[in-house]
């Protein structure tokens, strides 16, 4: 096996002769079948690929509350940038987080008022720039699903093994599997299946979704990120749907088993506790957050650091929420690229480079 | 965010592994996966640590069933 294999998942025969399969299942039909894209990379590989100009009109994908940047509130970035603000202090972040609006300010412009802040690709780059700089604080913006999180669980363990205490986590963690639950239940939505989230599956295992079949009766398939992936993840769906099943079909198991990744998902319950946390667009949700334990409050930056934050002021005019529900595509906002544009942000799904406004802005409508 | 590439493991230290994939190379963490892997394991990476390794067998099946839909496709109705 070589690196040519992958490419196979993006063959046009494939994905044409799953496309076929998925117009016999719904030819005919008269209401439409709705299945929600869950993952922020899930929405961009859709644009890419234009997966939506293959399927036949009896299927309508609309995207979910699943890009991080995009779910984290306003009040968050506020944080983040009293952290930068703070004397002697490093801000280590993922980079997408640069350009996401605050209430008054962003990261980016901190950093061009002098601010140090620094993009890393793991929180292992940010621990590293802590051990290095032990006459400072260095905090990582803890933002992600069961993907990111059990990365900062281990970086915050790795602290405490190696006795790093200037290394702090401003942690806005999310889970997503609740989120799901609540949208399955919008009546307005009426969601006939869930495309799952598939590196967030590689962790917690495509059981966790058994729950939305079992107890809501919504069809779920795990599927992959190429194009044919997702298409066969579509006619899973589709066949659910058409022969009135609901159960959660794994596709993507070349990666995702049923239970997961143990060491990972232990590495979550050793550092975090759930807790209620607010998503932007969806508002507070009940166990739908991770909050880091108290056996390892030191490395909590709010609860150790002295932060000054506004009063967070949501952007005027800004529809995310509305786009981040699945209730509105992206051009049906007033600001969709008029004030809202990549270069000049007003909302996060415009930001991150999986944001349903971003790709929607990039790939066209 | 939740990006993960797969990449093929060429070299293992304790912990630290490093990984290959069209000629980019990346040192990654191996804590989440401990000793399931070896080296010419494809892994997923995330953050700078491996998820997920690939089970070979299970790609091969996926991909059967795709070819098996694709000659579906082509079959008169």
């Amino acid at each position: 096996m070589n690196s040519a294999f992958f490419q196979e998942f993006r063959d046009r025969d494939l994905v044409r002769g799953l496309a076929e399969s998925v117009r016999r299942l719904t030819g005919g039909r008269g209401k439409p079948m709705t299945f929600m894209e869950v993952c922020g990379t899930h929405t961009m590989s859709i644009y890419q690929y234009g997966i939506r100009s293959l399927l036949p009109p009896e299927v309508r994908l609309i995207s979910g509350p699943g890009c991080p940047v995009c779910v984290t509130p306003v009040g968050f970035m506020d944080r983040a940038i009293a952290c930068a603000r703070l004397p002697g202090t490093i801000v280590a972040t993922f980079g997408d987080m640069m350009r996401v609006p605050g209430s008054s300010s962003s990261l980016l412009e901190e950093r061009a008022k002098g601010a140090d802040i620094r993009i890393v690709y793991s929180p292992l780059d940010a621990l590293a720039l802590a051990a290095k700089n032990p006459g400072k604080r260095v905090v990582f913006p803890g933002v992600g699903f069961e993907t990111t999180a059990p990365a900062v669980a281990a970086t915050i363990m790795s602290a405490l093994s190696r006795g790093i205490s200037n290394f702090f986590v401003l942690c806005a963690h999310k889970t997503i599997p609740v989120p799901m639950r609540i949208l399955s239940s919008d009546p307005e939505l009426g969601i006939d299946g869930f495309i799952c989230p598939a590196h967030v599956s590689a962790i917690i295992g495509a059981g966790a979704f058994r729950f939305l079949a079992r107890e809501h009766g919504v069809p779920c398939v795990v599927t992959g990120f190429e194009p044919a992936d997702i298409m066969r993840g579509v006619e899973m769906l589709a066949r659910q749907v058409s022969e009135g099943r609901a159960t959660v079909e794994n596709e993507y198991s070349r990666f995702v088993s049923e239970g997961g990744n143990a060491r990972a998902k232990d590495l979550l319950a050793r550092v975090f506790v759930p807790a209620d946390t607010q998503w932007r667009g969806l508002g507070v949700i009940p166990e739908s957050g991770l909050e880091i334990r108290e056996e390892y409050r030191e490395f909590d930056a709010e609860k150790t650091l002295p932060l000054e934050v506004e009063e967070p002021r949501e952007p005027e005019g800004c529809l995310c929420g509305e786009v981040l529900k699945g209730k509105i595509a992206p051009a049906a906002c007033p600001l969709f690229a008029a004030a809202c544009t990549p270069e000049q942000p007003v909302g996060a799904c415009m930001v991150s480079s999986e944001g349903s406004c971003a790709a929607a802005y990039k790939y066209g409508q | 965010m939740c990006l993960a590439v797969p990449m093929r493991i060429t070299s293992i230290e304790g912990e630290v592994m490093v990984a290959e994939m069209d000629g980019v190379r990346r040192e990654a963490s191996l804590m989440m996966l401990g000793d399931e892997v070896k080296v010419g394991d494809y892994v997923l990476i995330h953050a700078g640590f491996a998820i997920s390794r690939l089970d070979e067998e299970e790609a091969e099946e996926t991909l059967s069933i795709m070819r098996d839909c694709l000659d579906l496709s082509r079959a008169p109705a």
